[in-house]
């Protein structure tokens, strides 16, 4: 591999950025394909079903041996709300190997002993994405479960305007009809508060907080990977 | 501490721009009970210090040897062990499984 090569990988690695590395395993010659390159590439419906499970491996192309190495940001989910479905969806998370967060400026909700290990922020989420949490980008899922305008309004918001692949938030659906004629108010259109699932989760009748928690990672599963394996969410 | 592919490509730029010969190794199949996934890393310099693991332990001996030698001939190379090769048995891939793995030097 040339040099060159390894550092793009690296800033687009750095970028939280997804990018593919062809190698052709007959001489070992290589190319990196970026995100955005996909879709142009000649390899395009190949390399865009790899980024979408994820997953190397190798392909035949032009009758030549090929390998892909996928390189896609670590998934992560930001909570907002050190609540009780929060302790139960916190250690779940992290089976999956999502990468996680919580956030919730009420200091007897956000208490360590209540999180063990885990990255637990008590700031307001505007305060908490200008620093202690890396900003929200595609590859994050941001589940608001407050029952808090106040505290989760403000997280919806930047995990739409940072188009985050998973937006949930917490409440009926009467709850969720004043959410919509908030952020109806504060400028966002039709389809980008569809966007927000809500009420959040698989209708799979959950009802203790570790059922919830169940049915938002299936959420969030289904929206990570349903889209491109062509079944339905 | 566990070593993410992310550490281990940083490093192999890092170790490169040093001026340290290094090359990578990453997994292109496994077959079997393969105790790491395909598009697994491992980066070694020609001392043949490294980092990160091609197959949790098994063979990494090997695939280091490997790596060195391709930094010495600036060659990329494929290999593979598994239980049916005698060598490989040898070196230790006991798990059951097999893998391929493509070793590159970094230039």
């Amino acid at each position: 591999m040339q040099i060159e090569t390894l550092a793009i990988l690296n800033a687009e690695r750095a970028a939280r950025r997804a990018a593919i590395l062809v190698t052709d395993l007959d001489g070992g010659a290589q190319r990196v394909v970026r995100e955005a390159e996909i879709a142009a590439d000649p390899l395009s419906d190949l390399l865009a079903r790899h980024l979408a499970s994820g997953k190397s491996g190798l392909v035949s192309a032009e009758g030549r041996s090929l390998f892909l190495t996928v390189q896609a940001p670590p998934i992560r989910l930001v909570v907002i709300g050190a609540v009780h479905i929060s302790q139960a969806l916190c250690p779940m998370a992290l089976a999956l190997d999502l990468s996680v967060s919580v956030i919730d400026p009420r200091t007897a909700f956000a208490t360590p002993e209540r999180f063990p290990g885990i990255d637990l922020v008590a700031q307001w989420p505007d305060d908490a994405f200008a620093g202690a949490v890396a900003p929200l980008d595609r590859y994050c899922a941001v589940a608001a479960l407050t029952h808090d305008p106040k505290i989760d309004d403000p997280a919806l918001v930047a995990a739409l305007k940072a188009e985050c692949f998973y937006v949930g938030a917490l409440g009926s659906r009467k709850t969720h009809a004043a959410r919509v004629a908030r952020l109806t108010e504060s400028g966002f259109s039709e389809s980008e508060i569809g966007r927000i699932a809500a009420p959040i989760g698989l209708n799979i009748g959950a009802v203790s907080p570790a059922e919830i928690a169940v049915s938002i990672l299936g959420q969030i599963v289904a929206a990570l990977r349903a889209p491109r394996a062509g079944v339905g969410p | 501490m566990l070593s993410t592919d992310n550490d281990i490509l940083a490093a192999a730029e890092t170790w490169r721009r040093e001026g340290r010969g290094v090359a990578l190794a990453t997994v292109i199949e496994t077959w079997g009970s393969a105790p790491r996934p395909v598009g697994s890393h491992l980066v070694v310099d020609g001392e043949g210090n490294f980092l990160g693991s091609v197959s949790g332990g098994c063979v990494e001996g090997a695939v280091i040897t490997e790596g060195v030698e391709a930094i010495a001939d600036g060659h990329p190379r494929v290999i593979e062990f598994g239980v049916a090769d005698e060598t490989a048995w040898r070196v230790g891939l006991s798990c059951g499984g097999r893998i391929r793995v493509f070793v590159e030097p970094v230039t």
